[in-house]
């Protein structure tokens, strides 16, 4: 993946806001045994729904262009790209809820020289409390130089400053790492705006599903298909590096896991392996694939070197066990089994020892999702209606984010804040794809070309 | 039920014709057909046209829907239905011992989709064994498991999913 190189970024002063938030209190059943928010380890989860950084108006204003010139950008000349930019910083931070946003339409367009020299008292008129501005330049060797800017309206200051050099094809990258760099500035959180999604594309009657790969950026924007849907596609994974692509084919009649390899187009098996293969999923340093295999009816989860040889069998109940999450640091792993008599979450080491049951709230616990930032295990829930749930690792802590008849399979956005998953409509078997912040707030439909499911969020591009 | 050639199939005709003619216009043949006279009816003393023996649609009509089997939710077991249904297809595989088969395992939408690949297998293994078990020559079946990808009745009830809820014998022609 093109390394954007990042010209130069300041921090200039702490976090707007300092954030001391209260633990969430437990809910769910009344087992008392597995309880609190504290890890052995110190981690405490600190998600709170009175965050006083989203109520903070930003005005965002066109990026300015020291010269008006085309540019192979499909935006078009440095001048429309500048509204461009602007308005995909400005649907970033609106559409997850994020920040009050305002421009850049209706906001008055500085000229270049004012993008490092804001004019504070016609935003102060104006109430916003936040500025971003930016400018782009067409460099003579066809790349654009993107800059962004974010100012304090009261403090009259600048804030944080960074720099950009893409390829016109990568422009909305820019405008995603100026998201990036705002969000984080004013929050304190990690970026997660600059990544790619992998999921699978459906059409067609609900007997006959067509499911083809496909790729988009995490707003929805530069959308492709992979595959031709003639052989059903799914489960898809981005490796870390974004090189390639996990995930299921039935190819050849029976469902195989192939690594679709991006730039040569070409796609290999895992394993040689003639028993049926799901369920793929990557090691977070993208070493290692983790899979499930069946053989003679019995499925467990094995390991394999992400460039192939043999497999290391990490599971070994006569009960169903399924997919697996590597926590971030790689030492454990988060998998499925009903080795119990119902589905349930477990951990094990990652060599396959110490298996043990975390989850031990009533109903089903299915699809667990270690958090990249390690402190959550997301997971479907099913009591009835089937539920996005979160946990701490210690399998306390359960908090329920979505509500539906069946929301299923949750991923991670790359700084662990907000969960994606897709919803089947009952009856009409229609699957969306949606996402849902860790308070259980900013619930939304992610757009795409036809329905959705399976989604998988990659990590934040360099 | 009136037939209607189109254009197209109806010069395909003319074509084929004028090559059967072609092909047979060096010599007469030893024996003249018969005259085309009064038509006259099929004999159906020995059973009406039927699928030929050995064929995928032979084992249908032998098994009458015991071609599939079914699982309550979460399930795998063999119960006395699906035995007595598995006792026809092994009837069948037992007769034909050239033919491959493959079970394909099914569930319904209500569980996640990972889980429900391995539920099939479960299934689709649960009816092969049983054939096995029955004389059947393991050999002989693969097995497929749909998870809920393949449901084949389509509404979001107990019906629906029960039906969905399969293993289907399906014989290799």
């Amino acid at each position: 993946m093109k390394k954007l190189i990042a010209l130069c970024s300041l921090v200039l002063a702490a976090p707007l806001m300092a954030q001391d938030n209260p633990a969430i209190p437990s809910e769910g059943s009344a087992s008392s045994a597995i309880q609190g928010d504290v890890e052995p380890g110190g981690l405490q989860v600190t998600v709170t729904d009175e965050n006083e950084w989203q109520d903070l108006g930003i005005a965002i204003t066109a990026f300015a262009t020291d010269r008006d010139v085309p540019t192979q950008a499909n935006a078009g000349s440095t001048a429309a790209l500048g509204r461009s930019l602007a308005q995909v910083v400005s649907d970033d931070l609106r559409n997850n809820g994020l920040f009050k946003p305002s421009g850049p339409l209706g906001l008055p367009q500085p000229s270049f020289a004012q993008v490092q020299a804001p004019e504070y008292p016609v935003w102060s008129l104006r109430s916003a409390e936040m500025l971003v501005q930016g400018y782009v330049r067409a460099n003579p060797d066809g790349n654009l130089t993107v800059g962004c800017y974010l100012y304090d309206v009261a403090l009259k200051q600048q804030l944080e400053k960074a720099g950009w050099v893409v390829s016109p094809a990568d422009w909305r990258r820019a405008a995603h790492k100026c998201s990036d760099m705002v969000y984080s500035r004013l929050s304190g959180e990690s970026p997660f705006f600059d990544s790619k999604i992998a999921y699978i594309a459906e059409t067609g009657p609900k007997n006959r599903r067509v499911k083809r790969l496909a790729i988009m950026d995490s707003d929805g924007a530069n959308h492709r298909y992979l595959t031709s849907g003639q052989a059903t596609a799914l489960t898809p994974r981005y490796s870390p590096d974004y090189k390639s692509i996990l995930y299921l084919s039935y190819l050849n009649g029976n469902p195989r896991i192939y690594v679709y390899d991006l730039a040569g187009n070409s796609q290999r098996l895992i394993t040689q392996s003639s028993n049926p293969t799901f369920a793929p999923r990557w090691s977070p340093d993208g070493k290692w694939i983790l899979y499930s295999m069946a053989i003679a009816g019995n499925t467990d989860i094995y390991r394999v070197s992400a460039k192939g040889g043999p497999s290391q069998r990490l599971t070994n109940s006569p009960g169903i066990d399924v997919g697996g999450s590597f926590s971030p640091d790689g030492s454990q792993i988060v998998f499925e089994s009903d080795r119990s008599g119902s589905q349930q979450v477990y951990l094990m080491n990652a060599d396959g020892t110490n298996q043990r049951r975390i989850s031990f709230f009533g109903g089903r616990a299915a699809t667990p999702e270690w958090s990249p930032r390690g402190d959550q295990i997301a997971f479907t829930h099913i009591t009835g209606n089937f539920r996005i749930a979160v946990m701490n690792p210690s399998g306390g802590g359960l908090r329920h984010l979505t509500d539906s008849w069946q929301d299923e399979a949750p991923t991670w956005a790359p700084n662990g804040r907000i969960i994606q998953f897709f919803r089947t409509e009952r009856n009409s078997g229609k699957a969306t794809i949606w996402q849902v912040d860790l308070a259980g707030r900013n619930e939304r439909r992610l757009p795409t070309p036809v329905d959705a499911s399976d989604p998988a969020w990659g990590p934040i591009q360099p | 039920m009136s037939v209607r050639f189109s254009t197209g199939s109806r010069l395909m005709l003319l074509a084929a014709g004028s090559l059967a003619l072609a092909a047979c216009a060096s010599k007469a043949p030893k024996e003249l057909p018969p005259e085309p006279g009064v038509a006259t009816t099929t004999d159906t003393a020995q059973g009406t046209l039927g699928p030929a023996p050995g064929s995928q649609a032979d084992f249908q009509a032998f098994t009458q829907g015991g071609d599939t089997i079914y699982f309550d939710t979460d399930m795998y077991n063999i119960d006395s239905v699906d035995a007595a249904a598995l006792q026809k297809q092994a009837q069948w595989l037992l007769k034909y011992p050239a033919r491959r088969a493959t079970v394909e395992g099914h569930c319904d939408e209500r569980g996640t989709r990972d889980y429900n690949l391995a539920l099939g297998e479960r299934r689709a293994n649960a009816a092969k064994n049983y054939l096995a078990g029955l004389g059947v020559d393991a050999a002989r079946l693969t097995t497929v498991s749909y998870g809920k990808e393949r449901p084949v009745a389509l509404g979001s009830n107990e019906e629906a999913w029960a039906q969905n809820r399969r293993a289907v014998t399906i014989t290799i022609d």
